[in-house]
């Protein structure tokens, strides 16, 4: 696809996506109470989006990854919340 | 069009979406084994389980035209308690042999813990004693990077383990790359909020080729769709991806890896 084409297929959906983030980050500060590691790790991701580098979608993912090597002595229940915490 | 399957828990969907999926060009639908949302409590409960993959849901799928294939193993989400682990695998040879087996999976890690390693380990070792291919669940979300790294680490040390033979699934931007490198197929799974939606897998097939890459829905009792592989290859069309492409990547893949199960093949 050319790049228009690229952008007449995708850009609504992209804004639509855009401004919920937006509005998610609106929503997030106007709440009392302090931020978690979700919100740092957002923020992080966030950050990774500047610029004109490719593999940006990778980079979004790692800022959320675990990034350790070594088994963990037990399972902590079963789910994932999306974004590493490096001190649970 | 026509397409396979390649990993849906149909037992936890209704009759009515395998007769969608017949109408969508579904030839086939291969079921792993998972973790049914809630801990069973005992062995028995997978013997129940394998037998429901072996004998019933064939059955329903059959209903419809579609043949139906599954792997079997204890998933990771039970991984914790390596005795019952010991027990449940104990059980998975007297199934081998049943004609809808294609192998072990789908084996993995879900929080990379000790004990799910071990598990995973003794799965591989029971799949290399019995030659069966094997079907690899990678963890969710910020596990996930961890998780694949030490899969891969288990697979690679085991000289036993032709890399050909395994399916590493649910691969994202972050972990596909490594995969193939490691000379293993990669499944791109079409899941709502946590895994690939249709643009971003496309963009994975753009990216890093057509070649040991497949699609898969993985719909089970969470919010999903048993279509989002045909739905996929509808997104691939509107990009202007050739007819051909398209089979490829949802039928002439999977079908390519899955012959190597002769259950497979036999049936193809």
């Amino acid at each position: 696809m050319t790049r228009q084409q690229v952008l007449d297929l995708y850009f609504l959906d992209a804004r639509h996506k855009l401004v919920e983030i937006a509005a998610f980050l609106d929503r997030v500060e106007r709440a009392e109470g302090q931020d978690d590691f979700r919100l740092k790790n957002f923020r992080a991701a966030l950050a990774s989006l500047t610029g004109r580098k490719q593999h940006r979608a990778k980079r979004v993912l790692l800022a959320f990854s675990d990034p350790t090597t070594k088994p963990v002595a037990k399972a902590g229940g079963k789910g994932a919340c999306g974004a590493w915490n490096p001190a649970p | 069009m026509k397409y396979i399957e390649p990993h849906a828990h149909m037992v936890s969907r209704v009759t009515d979406d395998y007769e969608r999926m017949a109408v969508a060009g579904c030839q086939a639908v291969c079921e792993p084994a998972f973790w049914a949302g809630f801990d069973r409590s005992g062995p028995a409960g997978f013997y129940d389980y394998f037998s429901q993959l072996t004998e019933h849901e064939p059955r329903r799928a059959a209903k419809f035209g579609l043949k139906h294939f599954c792997w079997l193993c204890i998933n990771s989400k039970e991984a914790e308690d390596v005795k019952l682990a010991e027990e449940v695998i104990s059980l998975v040879p007297q199934f081998l042999d049943r004609p809808n087996v294609l192998g072990i999976g789908e084996i993995g890690l879900n929080k990379n813990s000790r004990n799910e390693l071990r598990v995973f380990e003794l799965q591989v070792e029971l799949a290399a004693r019995y030659n069966q291919l094997i079907l690899v669940h990678t963890p969710h979300l910020e596990d996930k990077l961890k998780g694949t790294r030490l899969i891969l680490d288990a697979l690679k040390s085991d000289r036993r383990i032709r890399p050909e033979r395994v399916i590493i699934d649910h691969v994202e931007e972050h972990t596909v790359e490594m995969v193939l490198d490691a000379g293993m197929w990669a499944g791109m799974t079409l899941y709502p909020e946590t895994k690939c939606t249709p643009a971003r897998a496309i963009d994975i097939l753009e990216t890093y080729g057509r070649e040991r890459l497949w699609l898969n829905s993985a719909c089970d009792w969470g919010i999903s769709d048993p279509l989002a592989v045909p739905k996929t290859a509808l997104e691939m069309k509107k990009r202007g991806h050739h007819a051909a492409l398209v089979e490829k990547v949802i039928f002439d893949n999977p079908r390519k890896f899955l012959s190597q199960s002769k259950n497979f093949k036999r049936a193809f």
